[in-house]
Protein backbone atom coordinates (compact mmCIF):
# COMPACT_ATOMS: atom_id res chain seq x y z
CA UNK A 1 0.00 0.00 0.00
CA UNK A 2 0.76 3.58 -0.80
CA UNK A 3 1.63 4.75 2.80
CA UNK A 4 1.39 8.85 3.28
CA UNK A 5 3.08 9.69 6.79
CA UNK A 6 2.39 12.92 9.32
CA UNK A 7 5.04 14.62 11.55
CA UNK A 8 5.47 18.07 13.02
CA UNK A 9 8.14 20.45 12.00
CA UNK A 10 10.32 19.52 14.53
CA UNK A 11 10.58 15.70 13.39
CA UNK A 12 10.72 16.48 9.69
CA UNK A 13 14.11 18.65 10.32
CA UNK A 14 12.35 21.81 9.27
CA UNK A 15 13.01 23.63 12.67
CA UNK A 16 11.89 23.94 16.56
CA UNK A 17 9.60 26.00 18.05
CA UNK A 18 10.93 29.07 15.89
CA UNK A 19 9.66 27.30 12.81
CA UNK A 20 6.24 26.28 15.22
CA UNK A 21 3.89 28.40 12.83
CA UNK A 22 4.66 26.42 9.58
CA UNK A 23 1.98 25.94 7.18
CA UNK A 24 1.27 22.53 6.02
CA UNK A 25 3.43 21.36 3.05
CA UNK A 26 4.77 17.77 1.42
CA UNK A 27 8.22 16.24 1.34
CA UNK A 28 8.55 13.50 -1.13
CA UNK A 29 9.15 9.68 0.49
CA UNK A 30 10.14 9.67 4.13
CA UNK A 31 11.73 12.09 6.70
CA UNK A 32 12.86 12.08 10.21
CA UNK A 33 11.61 8.96 12.13
CA UNK A 34 9.58 8.09 8.88
CA UNK A 35 12.66 6.47 7.42
CA UNK A 36 13.08 3.73 10.37
CA UNK A 37 9.11 3.29 10.01
CA UNK A 38 9.33 2.88 6.22
CA UNK A 39 12.71 0.57 6.43
CA UNK A 40 10.11 -1.55 9.22
CA UNK A 41 6.86 -1.31 7.08
CA UNK A 42 9.67 -2.75 4.30
CA UNK A 43 10.85 -5.37 6.09
CA UNK A 44 7.39 -7.01 7.51
CA UNK A 45 5.51 -6.37 4.19
CA UNK A 46 8.02 -7.88 2.25
CA UNK A 47 8.22 -4.60 0.42
CA UNK A 48 4.46 -4.12 -0.17
CA UNK A 49 3.96 -1.16 2.02
CA UNK A 50 6.43 1.96 1.73
CA UNK A 51 6.20 5.38 2.43
CA UNK A 52 5.11 7.31 -0.56
CA UNK A 53 5.29 10.88 1.02
CA UNK A 54 5.16 13.08 3.96
CA UNK A 55 3.09 15.79 5.39
CA UNK A 56 4.53 18.15 7.62
CA UNK A 57 2.63 20.85 9.86
CA UNK A 58 3.95 23.44 12.40
CA UNK A 59 2.82 22.53 16.14
CA UNK A 60 0.54 25.69 16.82
CA UNK A 61 -0.32 26.08 12.82
CA UNK A 62 -1.86 22.09 13.76
CA UNK A 63 -3.23 23.14 17.05
CA UNK A 64 -4.70 26.80 16.36
CA UNK A 65 -5.85 26.79 12.68
CA UNK A 66 -9.27 26.65 11.54
CA UNK A 67 -10.03 24.08 8.86
CA UNK A 68 -6.18 22.50 9.09
CA UNK A 69 -7.47 19.00 9.71
CA UNK A 70 -9.46 19.18 6.20
CA UNK A 71 -6.31 20.46 4.65
CA UNK A 72 -3.79 18.08 5.71
CA UNK A 73 -5.74 15.26 4.75
CA UNK A 74 -6.47 16.63 1.22
CA UNK A 75 -2.69 17.12 1.24
CA UNK A 76 -2.50 13.26 2.04
CA UNK A 77 -5.55 12.38 -0.66
CA UNK A 78 -3.16 14.20 -3.18
CA UNK A 79 -0.05 12.01 -2.63
CA UNK A 80 -2.49 9.04 -2.92
CA UNK A 81 -2.32 7.63 -0.03
CA UNK A 82 -4.31 4.34 0.74
CA UNK A 83 -2.84 4.11 4.44
CA UNK A 84 -2.33 7.08 6.72
CA UNK A 85 -0.11 6.85 9.58
CA UNK A 86 0.45 10.10 11.86
CA UNK A 87 3.09 10.19 14.63
CA UNK A 88 4.80 9.27 17.09
CA UNK A 89 3.59 12.69 18.69
CA UNK A 90 4.88 11.06 21.89
CA UNK A 91 3.70 13.27 25.00
CA UNK A 92 3.86 16.55 22.68
CA UNK A 93 -0.05 18.06 23.28
CA UNK A 94 -0.21 20.07 20.04
CA UNK A 95 1.34 17.64 18.15
CA UNK A 96 -1.10 14.86 19.14
CA UNK A 97 -4.24 16.56 19.20
CA UNK A 98 -2.57 17.21 15.03
CA UNK A 99 -2.01 13.54 14.63
CA UNK A 100 -5.30 12.39 16.12
CA UNK A 101 -7.73 14.83 14.34
CA UNK A 102 -6.20 14.03 11.00
CA UNK A 103 -6.09 10.21 11.63
CA UNK A 104 -10.29 10.46 13.14
CA UNK A 105 -10.60 12.03 9.65
CA UNK A 106 -9.19 9.49 7.44
CA UNK A 107 -10.55 6.91 9.21
CA UNK A 108 -14.50 8.64 9.04
CA UNK A 109 -13.11 9.47 4.91
CA UNK A 110 -13.00 5.75 4.68
CA UNK A 111 -9.13 5.94 4.42
CA UNK A 112 -7.07 3.31 7.02
CA UNK A 113 -5.01 5.69 9.59
CA UNK A 114 -3.39 5.15 12.63
CA UNK A 115 -1.57 7.89 15.53
CA UNK A 116 0.75 6.96 17.68
CA UNK A 117 1.01 8.88 20.71
CA UNK A 118 1.84 8.38 25.03
CA UNK A 119 -1.87 6.67 26.54
CA UNK A 120 -1.59 10.20 28.35
CA UNK A 121 -1.62 12.89 25.55
CA UNK A 122 -4.59 15.14 25.52
CA UNK A 123 -4.95 14.70 21.85
CA UNK A 124 -5.80 10.97 22.88
CA UNK A 125 -9.80 12.08 23.18
CA UNK A 126 -9.32 13.48 19.59
CA UNK A 127 -9.07 10.50 17.76
CA UNK A 128 -12.92 9.74 17.02
CA UNK A 129 -12.91 6.29 16.26
CA UNK A 130 -9.40 5.99 14.30
CA UNK A 131 -6.90 3.56 16.18
CA UNK A 132 -4.18 5.30 18.24
CA UNK A 133 -1.32 2.77 19.62
CA UNK A 134 0.79 4.10 22.42
CA UNK A 135 4.33 5.47 22.17
CA UNK A 136 6.68 5.96 24.56
CA UNK A 137 6.74 9.48 26.86
CA UNK A 138 9.52 10.69 25.01
CA UNK A 139 11.83 10.11 21.38
CA UNK A 140 14.05 8.15 23.90
CA UNK A 141 11.33 5.26 22.98
CA UNK A 142 11.47 5.59 19.35
CA UNK A 143 12.66 2.54 17.85
CA UNK A 144 9.86 0.35 19.90
CA UNK A 145 7.21 2.82 19.37
CA UNK A 146 7.86 2.87 15.69
CA UNK A 147 8.42 -0.53 15.64
CA UNK A 148 4.40 -1.13 17.27
CA UNK A 149 3.51 1.70 14.97
CA UNK A 150 4.80 -0.23 11.63
CA UNK A 151 3.28 -3.98 13.01
CA UNK A 152 -0.50 -2.63 13.35
CA UNK A 153 0.23 -0.70 9.78
CA UNK A 154 0.52 -4.01 8.55
CA UNK A 155 -2.25 -5.79 10.39
CA UNK A 156 -4.85 -2.40 9.54
CA UNK A 157 -3.34 -2.86 5.89
CA UNK A 158 -5.00 -6.12 6.32
CA UNK A 159 -8.33 -5.11 6.94
CA UNK A 160 -7.70 -6.41 10.52
CA UNK A 161 -9.10 -4.52 13.43
CA UNK A 162 -6.66 -3.16 16.42
CA UNK A 163 -7.22 -3.85 19.49
CA UNK A 164 -5.14 -3.45 23.03
CA UNK A 165 -2.80 -6.34 22.03
CA UNK A 166 -1.58 -4.37 19.32
CA UNK A 167 -1.03 -1.75 21.76
CA UNK A 168 -3.88 -0.16 20.82
CA UNK A 169 -4.52 3.05 23.62
CA UNK A 170 -8.15 4.76 21.89
CA UNK A 171 -11.34 3.85 22.35
CA UNK A 172 -12.38 0.17 21.51
CA UNK A 173 -15.66 -1.39 21.80
CA UNK A 174 -16.53 -3.01 25.01
CA UNK A 175 -17.48 -6.25 25.03
CA UNK A 176 -19.58 -7.47 28.14
CA UNK A 177 -18.27 -10.72 30.53
CA UNK A 178 -19.64 -12.51 33.16
CA UNK A 179 -17.72 -12.27 36.51
CA UNK A 180 -17.19 -14.05 39.52
CA UNK A 181 -18.61 -11.76 42.17
CA UNK A 182 -21.37 -8.70 41.85
CA UNK A 183 -20.00 -4.87 41.87
CA UNK A 184 -21.50 -4.78 45.08
CA UNK A 185 -18.92 -7.62 46.73
CA UNK A 186 -16.21 -6.15 44.82
CA UNK A 187 -16.93 -2.69 45.84
CA UNK A 188 -16.82 -4.00 49.92
CA UNK A 189 -13.88 -5.64 49.48
CA UNK A 190 -12.21 -2.67 48.27
CA UNK A 191 -13.66 -0.77 50.98
CA UNK A 192 -12.06 -3.50 53.48
CA UNK A 193 -8.63 -3.66 51.55
CA UNK A 194 -8.70 0.44 52.29
CA UNK A 195 -9.35 0.15 55.71
CA UNK A 196 -6.24 -2.02 55.60
CA UNK A 197 -3.89 0.92 54.00
CA UNK A 198 -4.23 0.01 50.56
CA UNK A 199 -4.94 3.50 50.27
CA UNK A 200 -3.92 2.96 46.10
CA UNK A 201 -6.67 0.30 45.14
CA UNK A 202 -9.28 0.63 42.34
CA UNK A 203 -10.81 -0.35 39.64
CA UNK A 204 -11.07 2.70 37.64
CA UNK A 205 -8.14 4.46 37.79
CA UNK A 206 -8.17 8.31 37.25
CA UNK A 207 -6.52 10.59 34.83
CA UNK A 208 -3.72 12.07 37.05
CA UNK A 209 -2.49 15.98 36.88
CA UNK A 210 0.94 16.15 35.41
CA UNK A 211 3.43 18.72 36.41
CA UNK A 212 4.02 21.47 34.84
CA UNK A 213 7.36 23.08 34.14
CA UNK A 214 7.01 26.96 35.18
CA UNK A 215 7.50 29.28 32.09
CA UNK A 216 10.66 31.37 32.35
CA UNK A 217 9.10 35.06 33.06
CA UNK A 218 9.07 38.46 31.41
CA UNK A 219 11.73 40.85 31.56
CA UNK A 220 9.28 43.62 32.63
CA UNK A 221 5.41 43.75 32.33
CA UNK A 222 5.71 47.11 30.08
CA UNK A 223 7.57 45.75 27.60
CA UNK A 224 4.84 42.48 27.18
CA UNK A 225 2.21 41.33 25.26
CA UNK A 226 -0.45 40.45 27.49
CA UNK A 227 -3.60 38.70 27.47
CA UNK A 228 -6.56 38.38 29.90
CA UNK A 229 -8.50 35.13 30.11
CA UNK A 230 -11.20 33.68 31.91
CA UNK A 231 -12.78 30.34 32.72
CA UNK A 232 -15.84 32.21 34.36
CA UNK A 233 -17.65 31.85 31.05
CA UNK A 234 -17.71 36.13 30.34
CA UNK A 235 -19.35 36.35 26.93
CA UNK A 236 -21.59 39.07 25.49
CA UNK A 237 -25.27 40.00 26.70
CA UNK A 238 -27.19 37.11 25.24
CA UNK A 239 -24.73 34.71 24.66
CA UNK A 240 -24.87 34.94 21.11
CA UNK A 241 -22.33 31.98 20.63
CA UNK A 242 -24.24 29.80 22.98
CA UNK A 243 -21.17 28.48 25.58
CA UNK A 244 -22.21 25.84 27.50
CA UNK A 245 -22.59 26.70 31.40
CA UNK A 246 -20.81 23.77 32.60
CA UNK A 247 -18.93 20.84 30.97
CA UNK A 248 -17.38 23.04 28.17
CA UNK A 249 -16.69 21.57 24.82
CA UNK A 250 -15.49 25.15 23.60
CA UNK A 251 -14.02 27.81 23.86
CA UNK A 252 -14.73 31.57 22.34
CA UNK A 253 -12.34 34.20 21.83
CA UNK A 254 -13.82 38.07 22.11
CA UNK A 255 -12.47 41.04 20.88
CA UNK A 256 -11.96 43.94 22.97
CA UNK A 257 -9.66 46.02 22.03
CA UNK A 258 -10.61 49.91 22.04
CA UNK A 259 -12.94 49.29 24.81
CA UNK A 260 -12.05 50.12 28.27
CA UNK A 261 -14.31 48.20 30.04
CA UNK A 262 -16.49 45.53 30.72
CA UNK A 263 -19.84 47.37 30.93
CA UNK A 264 -22.55 45.49 33.10
CA UNK A 265 -25.24 44.92 30.59
CA UNK A 266 -23.30 44.38 27.94
CA UNK A 267 -21.37 41.13 28.95
CA UNK A 268 -22.50 38.74 31.67
CA UNK A 269 -21.25 34.94 32.78
CA UNK A 270 -22.85 31.95 32.32
CA UNK A 271 -21.51 29.75 34.37
CA UNK A 272 -23.64 27.56 35.87
CA UNK A 273 -21.06 27.00 38.81
CA UNK A 274 -21.80 30.26 41.07
CA UNK A 275 -23.75 33.50 41.80
CA UNK A 276 -23.02 35.39 39.23
CA UNK A 277 -25.23 38.58 40.05
CA UNK A 278 -21.78 40.60 41.43
CA UNK A 279 -19.89 39.54 38.17
CA UNK A 280 -22.67 40.87 36.05
CA UNK A 281 -23.30 43.88 38.05
CA UNK A 282 -19.55 44.79 37.15
CA UNK A 283 -17.94 42.20 34.40
CA UNK A 284 -14.89 43.31 35.45
CA UNK A 285 -15.07 41.61 38.27
CA UNK A 286 -14.67 38.28 36.38
CA UNK A 287 -12.39 40.03 33.79
CA UNK A 288 -10.18 43.23 34.71
CA UNK A 289 -10.27 44.70 31.50
CA UNK A 290 -10.72 48.61 33.17
CA UNK A 291 -7.60 48.01 35.37
CA UNK A 292 -5.57 46.44 33.17
CA UNK A 293 -6.37 48.90 30.57
CA UNK A 294 -5.37 51.76 32.94
CA UNK A 295 -2.58 50.21 33.68
CA UNK A 296 -1.62 49.88 30.05
CA UNK A 297 -2.54 53.66 29.21
CA UNK A 298 0.34 54.68 32.72
CA UNK A 299 2.37 52.07 30.65
CA UNK A 300 3.11 49.62 33.20
CA UNK A 301 1.51 46.79 31.30
CA UNK A 302 3.19 46.61 27.68
CA UNK A 303 0.14 46.14 25.30
CA UNK A 304 -2.82 43.96 26.02
CA UNK A 305 -3.56 41.76 23.54
CA UNK A 306 -6.91 42.50 21.55
CA UNK A 307 -9.15 39.30 22.51
CA UNK A 308 -10.18 37.50 25.51
CA UNK A 309 -10.02 34.02 25.24
CA UNK A 310 -12.89 32.42 27.29
CA UNK A 311 -14.21 29.17 28.50
CA UNK A 312 -16.28 27.72 31.61
CA UNK A 313 -14.03 25.68 33.72
CA UNK A 314 -17.57 24.02 35.38
CA UNK A 315 -17.27 20.28 35.34
CA UNK A 316 -15.02 20.53 32.75
CA UNK A 317 -13.25 17.53 32.04
CA UNK A 318 -9.32 17.83 32.71
CA UNK A 319 -8.76 16.30 29.44
CA UNK A 320 -10.86 19.29 27.64
CA UNK A 321 -9.49 21.67 29.81
CA UNK A 322 -5.71 20.41 28.52
CA UNK A 323 -6.53 20.52 25.12
CA UNK A 324 -8.20 24.06 25.99
CA UNK A 325 -4.71 24.79 27.43
CA UNK A 326 -2.53 23.37 24.18
CA UNK A 327 -4.54 25.49 21.84
CA UNK A 328 -4.97 28.81 24.18
CA UNK A 329 -0.81 28.42 24.16
CA UNK A 330 -0.49 27.88 20.14
CA UNK A 331 -3.18 30.42 19.46
CA UNK A 332 -1.44 32.84 21.71
CA UNK A 333 2.09 32.33 20.74
CA UNK A 334 1.02 32.72 17.24
CA UNK A 335 -0.02 36.36 18.06
CA UNK A 336 2.98 36.76 20.34
CA UNK A 337 1.45 37.14 23.50
CA UNK A 338 4.55 36.76 26.07
CA UNK A 339 2.45 36.97 29.31
CA UNK A 340 -1.57 36.25 30.35
CA UNK A 341 -3.75 36.69 33.61
CA UNK A 342 -6.46 33.94 33.76
CA UNK A 343 -8.86 34.78 36.19
CA UNK A 344 -10.86 31.50 37.73
CA UNK A 345 -13.81 31.27 39.49
CA UNK B 1 -0.04 28.04 28.83
CA UNK B 2 2.93 27.89 30.97
CA UNK B 3 3.69 24.34 29.08
CA UNK B 4 3.56 26.31 26.12
CA UNK B 5 6.11 29.54 27.17
CA UNK B 6 3.80 32.02 28.43
CA UNK B 7 3.72 32.83 31.73
CA UNK B 8 0.40 32.71 33.13
CA UNK B 9 -0.96 34.59 36.68
CA UNK B 10 -3.96 32.58 37.97
CA UNK B 11 -6.00 35.09 39.59
CA UNK B 12 -8.82 32.59 41.77
CA UNK B 13 -10.15 32.31 45.41
CA UNK B 14 -9.56 28.74 45.62
CA UNK B 15 -5.75 28.50 46.05
CA UNK B 16 -5.69 25.35 47.43
CA UNK B 17 -6.85 23.65 43.99
CA UNK B 18 -4.83 26.08 41.86
CA UNK B 19 -1.80 24.50 43.67
CA UNK B 20 -3.09 21.36 43.86
CA UNK B 21 -3.26 21.11 39.98
CA UNK B 22 0.02 22.64 39.64
CA UNK B 23 -0.44 26.25 38.65
CA UNK B 24 2.86 27.29 38.77
CA UNK B 25 1.97 31.39 39.26
CA UNK B 26 -1.58 31.65 41.35
CA UNK B 27 -2.44 35.30 42.34
CA UNK B 28 -5.60 35.58 45.57
CA UNK B 29 -8.07 36.79 43.88
CA UNK B 30 -11.43 38.84 45.81
CA UNK B 31 -13.88 36.05 45.48
CA UNK B 32 -14.91 33.08 44.68
CA UNK B 33 -17.84 34.93 42.13
CA UNK B 34 -15.57 37.67 41.48
CA UNK B 35 -11.63 37.17 41.07
CA UNK B 36 -11.30 40.51 40.26
CA UNK B 37 -13.53 42.53 42.44
CA UNK B 38 -15.39 42.63 45.71
CA UNK B 39 -19.04 43.80 45.84
CA UNK B 40 -18.22 44.71 49.76
CA UNK B 41 -15.92 47.86 48.98
CA UNK B 42 -17.39 51.19 47.53
CA UNK B 43 -16.85 51.44 44.04
CA UNK B 44 -13.81 53.73 43.62
CA UNK B 45 -12.03 51.41 46.70
CA UNK B 46 -12.90 48.39 44.61
CA UNK B 47 -11.45 49.84 41.66
CA UNK B 48 -8.44 50.93 43.36
CA UNK B 49 -7.95 47.23 44.27
CA UNK B 50 -8.59 46.16 41.15
CA UNK B 51 -5.81 48.08 40.11
CA UNK B 52 -2.95 46.51 42.28
CA UNK B 53 -4.42 42.97 41.95
CA UNK B 54 -3.89 43.24 38.06
CA UNK B 55 -0.29 45.09 38.85
CA UNK B 56 0.46 42.65 41.41
CA UNK B 57 -0.32 39.26 38.45
CA UNK B 58 1.80 41.72 36.17
CA UNK B 59 5.12 41.88 38.66
CA UNK B 60 4.13 37.61 38.97
CA UNK B 61 4.65 36.93 35.48
CA UNK B 62 7.85 38.79 35.73
CA UNK B 63 8.99 36.98 38.38
CA UNK B 64 10.85 33.58 38.35
CA UNK B 65 9.11 30.83 39.84
CA UNK B 66 10.01 27.19 40.68
CA UNK B 67 7.02 25.11 41.73
CA UNK B 68 3.47 26.76 42.54
CA UNK B 69 3.85 29.89 44.35
CA UNK B 70 0.84 31.79 45.69
CA UNK B 71 1.38 35.58 45.49
CA UNK B 72 -0.89 37.52 47.68
CA UNK B 73 -1.99 41.32 47.13
CA UNK B 74 -1.18 43.87 49.62
CA UNK B 75 -4.58 44.45 50.92
CA UNK B 76 -3.70 48.29 52.56
CA UNK B 77 -6.81 50.07 53.48
CA UNK B 78 -8.94 47.03 52.64
CA UNK B 79 -9.99 46.08 55.88
CA UNK B 80 -11.06 49.70 56.84
CA UNK B 81 -12.26 50.69 53.76
CA UNK B 82 -14.38 47.63 54.22
CA UNK B 83 -16.11 48.39 57.22
CA UNK B 84 -16.82 52.03 55.76
CA UNK B 85 -18.76 50.62 53.07
CA UNK B 86 -20.42 48.82 55.50
CA UNK B 87 -21.01 51.75 58.07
Amino acid sequence: MRVVHYLNQFYAGLGGEEAASLEPRVVAGPVGPGRLLDQLLGELSGGAHRIAATVVCGDDHAAATAGVTERLLELVREQGAELLLAGPAFGSGRYGLACARLAAAGTAAGLPSIAAMHPDNPGLGEAGRAPVVAAGASAREMRPTVARLAAAAVRLAAGEELTGSDGRVSRTVRLGRIVERTGAERAVALVLRRFAGETDVTEIPLGGFDAVDPAAPVDTPAGALVALLTEGALVPAGNPDRLESARATRWLRYDVAGLDTLAGGEWESVDGGFATTAANADPNRLVPLDAARALEREGYLGRLHGEVLVTVGNGTTVATARRFGIEWGARLRKAQVQAAILTAT
Amino acid sequence: MERAGIPTAVITNLVSIAEQVGAPRIVRGGGIPYPAGDPELKPDAERAWRRRLVQRALDVVATPVERPTVFEVPTTNKPEATEAARA
